[in-house]
């Protein structure tokens, strides 16, 4: 075995490379990084950080409470708007949200260093476990809430600290949804994402039952009856199909499955990679996964997209960081046949690709990718059963502004619902607000009727 | 080139800029260090009268605060003078005259405020070859508890009687350094000018606790638990510095009295403010202190380049040139009027100087145009106070433009008035009302 040898091959590397690309991208800022860091947030007015965060996070308060030495008010400020703080600091786009809206892009072409701030403060809170939020007095209500992603964790929390009773149904053996399974390991080291989830559980009057697969273990028909709420948290759990010649061959595999094996191996050597590795596809998930088959020792790796490097999903940072990484991006490639011998994939055959008339068409100009490995990151789906009869469109849940579904007492959030952004950051908003519009209802039932004099 | 050679009171530098009395002047490896360094003089550590030298803490001596990037801005100090023997001082002190002829030398002494001790020390002082001396009455810590330092120099009748003797048992020029621990600086210069001063310095430290250790409820710098006042200075100082050099500047008792300007002067330009107020020469040690003595070097070459760039030949074409432009805010004039103006390409929208407006000033700036963040002076509002153009991150962004005469103020509705008036002469002035009747 070995770094050259052919094939899908495990244990490309020695121990000490894969520790060595494995470990933490951006190691949190010690102390005196931070102040120095901190020192340059301007605590802009109606600030425009503030307003490109999903969550609304008071970025001006929580960086001047770290330039005045307070990390644990900093952490307070910043979970009061998101309980998953600590991981969105690590896995937020914040060069598409917080940090390109800061200021001082325009002054300088050089933004605060805002989720490497947020870590900072979070990692000293967790690190201490400092618990900021205590259980109102308990309502006596129960509310399901369906996902133990960011969305369900998110209205779980808020839920407990409203006095509610919560049980998350999760059908993984695990919490975190994607933030244990569909993160890029160098972005979450040191299981970080279960001891977020223990932190924010440890609130008390959360229940989780791990195993629980909606349509298979129970449906929302009968939570809605047995709860006083229900909340779908259920995310994207399917991939769309590439539908081309070759698709069911030994060698071809989504990039989703890749990246979760990778996060639940106990050791990286025992995974996988070929000598020659093609990813399909152009968002995040085909970025995390090519850097990751670099970082495990594949020779070549190669992204195809079909459109644009400006229609890319993965943001300007994310492509930047599997150039660093030795990935070639390629651009305007669609796949088109997956060419095998003896059994295995050897090769890709793509088609170029351009716009005419608006309309994304083939040239007629085809060649052909040796590899040896298919990841396909062409796109999650929504897949789910035992929903009854909930209003769908565009194959994602319908809610309202509040979260709330078309059925009664059902909330839903996240990736799962229309208009989700396939953020973490986006999915812990929706998550806690619709929290909040379950509070709302249950303490407005809870009301004594108001007599008229 | 410009020519930076100083000449204060006779005392003749390569350039105007001294050290001050203080710990980078207190033995002979520094002050030839500092020589090496490019500096034009050093004012040297304060002597003490012969015997057992004094004391310093063993603990701390200094506190601190700091700004962005824990930039030092202010610093304070519990150090006393000199704590070594007055004849090791003066023989290092002859034999650095000696290796450097060019630089001023000036010796500041702190001895009881009795004739017979300023009378046994002067001579001593003199042998070294000294180019002046410096009366320390400036030092508000531990001497003053003594009845020296500062407590000599918050009484203009000592000021002027310890000045007297100096003048009488020396031939040296006598620069006496005040405190800035008063309410109106020009009395003590006064009284040193009566006491036929050749020069006063200033200032000395300003008496302050600089921080307080809130763990064990203690000023800093905490010497075994307690802590005391400290002398101030650094940048955080240069403001009432500058003040107090500028009353003594324009003041009709004291105006031409020769200055020796202190305080936080740390880049060229502190400097250059110090001698248009009416400085002579400037003297420097926060600075020194926090980056070494290579800052005279950025001195020398910045005062230079912008002495040639503006056509200022020596330093007496620049010495006491603001100071005619410093006045009695009642002589200012009334109708000069101003606008904030925001450059709108170089607005970064951080928004500081509209919530400054519209919290604590006029309700002058917009957030939003037509639905969109935009910043913009609404001079109907404007009064023109400047506080934008000062919370404003960006230099030059926010400008006050002064109206033209006869074009109309839109926030008072009246048409600008070209004639000078001011508050003597106001309506408004129940003095002025009186005197017109």
């Amino acid at each position: 075995m070995g770094r050259l040898e052919t094939g899908i091959q495990a244990g490309r590397l020695s121990p000490a490379e894969y520790d060595k690309n494995f470990s933490d991208l951006h190691p949190r800022l010690d102390d005196h990084e931070a102040l120095v860091a901190s020192d340059r947030c301007y605590f802009c007015y109606d600030a425009p950080c503030m307003t490109a965060c999903p969550t609304s996070i008071d970025i001006p308060l929580f960086i001047r409470q770290i330039s005045t030495s307070n990390a644990l008010g900093a952490a307070h400020t910043i979970f009061d708007q998101n309980i998953l703080g600590g991981m969105c600091a690590r896995v937020c786009p914040t060069e598409t949200l917080c940090e390109q809206a800061c200021v001082r892009n325009t002054a300088e072409h050089r933004p605060v260093e805002i989720g490497r701030l947020q870590r900072y403060a979070t990692d000293i809170a967790m690190e201490k476990n400092k618990q900021f939020y205590q259980r109102a007095v308990p309502t006596g209500k129960t509310i399901a809430v369906i996902g133990a992603g960011p969305a369900g964790l998110a209205a779980a929390h808020r839920l407990a600290v409203k006095g509610h009773s919560v049980v998350i149904f999760d059908g993984r053996e695990k919490s975190g949804g994607l933030n244990e399974y569909g993160i890029a390991t160098y972005k979450s080291v040191d299981n970080f994402a279960q001891r977020e989830v223990d932190y924010v559980l440890s609130i008390g009057g959360i229940e989780v039952r791990h195993g629980q697969k909606l349509g298979r273990d129970f449906n929302l028909g009968d939570l809605a009856a047995k709860y006083d709420a229900v909340f779908l948290g259920i995310g994207l759990a399917g991939v769309n199909a590439l539908r081309t010649e070759g698709e069911t061959l030994d060698g071809v595999g989504d990039a989703v499955d890749f990246i979760a094996g990778l996060r639940q191996a106990k050791d990286k050597a025992d995974i996988a990679i070929g000598r020659r590795v093609v990813v399909l596809g152009g968002g995040m998930t085909a970025i995390d996964a090519a850097v990751q088959a670099k970082l495990l020792g594949a020779e070549e790796v190669t992204i195809c997209y079909r459109r644009g490097k400006e229609h890319m999903n993965a943001s300007e940072f994310e492509q930047d960081l599997a150039s660093s990484k030795g990935v070639i991006i390629r651009h305007w490639l669609a796949p088109k046949k997956i060419i095998a011998k003896d059994g295995h994939v050897a090769g890709i055959e793509v088609e170029y690709t351009e716009i005419a008339d608006g309309k994304l068409v083939g040239t007629g100009e085809t060649g052909v990718i040796a590899a040896d490995q298919i990841l396909k990151a062409i796109g999650q789906s929504f897949e789910a059963s035992g929903l009854g009869a909930l209003a769908m469109e565009n194959g994602r849940i319908v809610i309202d502004a509040e979260g709330r579904t078309s059925a009664h007492n059902v909330w839903a959030g996240g990736d799962c619902v229309l208009g989700g952004e396939d953020l973490t950051v986006s999915a812990v908003a929706q998550g806690r607000d619709a929290a909040e519009s379950i509070h709302r209802l249950l303490a407005a039932a809870a009301q004594p009727a108001v007599a008229v004099a | 080139m410009a020519d930076l050679r100083n000449n204060f009171v006779g005392i003749k530098s390569p350039n105007p800029f001294w050290l001050a009395s203080a710990p980078p002047t207190d033995k002979a490896y520094n002050v030839e260090r500092a020589f090496k360094a490019g500096w034009g003089g050093v004012v040297w550590k304060t002597l003490g009268e012969e015997g057992p030298p004094v004391v310093n803490v063993n603990g701390p001596r200094y506190g601190a605060i700091w700004g962005a990037d824990r930039r030092l801005l202010g610093l304070n100090n519990i150090e006393l003078i000199t704590d070594r023997d007055l004849y090791t001082n003066l023989r290092e002190m002859k034999q650095v005259k000696m290796n450097w002829p060019d630089r001023a030398l000036i010796a500041s002494i702190m001895v009881p405020c009795e004739e017979e001790s300023w009378k046994a020390i002067l001579p001593l002082v003199e042998e070294t070859g000294a180019d002046g001396i410096e009366l320390n009455f400036g030092c508000p810590h531990g001497m003053s508890e003594r009845g020296m330092g500062a407590a000599v120099g918050q009484v203009p009748e000592y000021i002027e009687m310890v000045v007297r003797w100096c003048k009488q048992y020396t031939r040296m020029p006598v620069i006496t350094k005040l405190t800035p621990n008063i309410t109106d600086i020009r009395k003590p210069a006064r009284a040193a000018k009566a006491g036929g001063t050749d020069a006063v310095s200033l200032i000395n430290t300003i008496n302050s606790i600089v921080s307080v250790d809130l763990d064990n409820f203690a000023p800093n710098p905490t010497v075994g638990g307690k802590g005391t006042h400290g002398g101030y200075c650094g940048p955080a100082v240069k403001p009432i510095a500058l003040n107090m050099v500028a009353e003594i500047a324009r003041d009709p008792e004291t105006h031409g009295l020769p200055i020796s300007g202190i305080g936080g002067i740390t880049t060229w330009r502190d400097a250059a403010e110090f001698l248009v107020l009416g400085a002579g020469n400037v003297q420097v040690c926060t600075a020194a202190m926090t980056y070494g003595f290579k800052i005279v070097q950025e001195m020398i070459s910045g005062l230079s380049d912008w002495m040639d760039a503006k056509g200022h030949r020596n330093l007496d074409d620049i010495t006491g040139r603001a100071v005619p432009n410093v006045t009695d805010w009642q002589y200012l004039n009334l109708n000069y009027i101003a606008k904030a103006h925001i450059d709108q390409d170089a607005c970064i929208k951080c928004g500081r100087c509209h919530i400054a407006c519209e919290d604590t000033s006029h309700q002058a700036i917009t957030q939003f145009v037509n639905g969109v963040r935009h910043f913009e002076v609404m001079e109907d509002e404007c009064v023109g106070c400047n506080l934008c153009v000062n919370v404003c991150p960006v230099e030059n962004c926010i400008t006050m433009v002064g109206l033209d005469p006869g074009t109309l103020d839109q926030r008072t509705g009246k048409v600008v008035d070209p004639n000078y008036a001011n508050w003597t002469t106001h309506p408004n002035n129940p003095m002025a009302r009186q005197a017109a009747e």
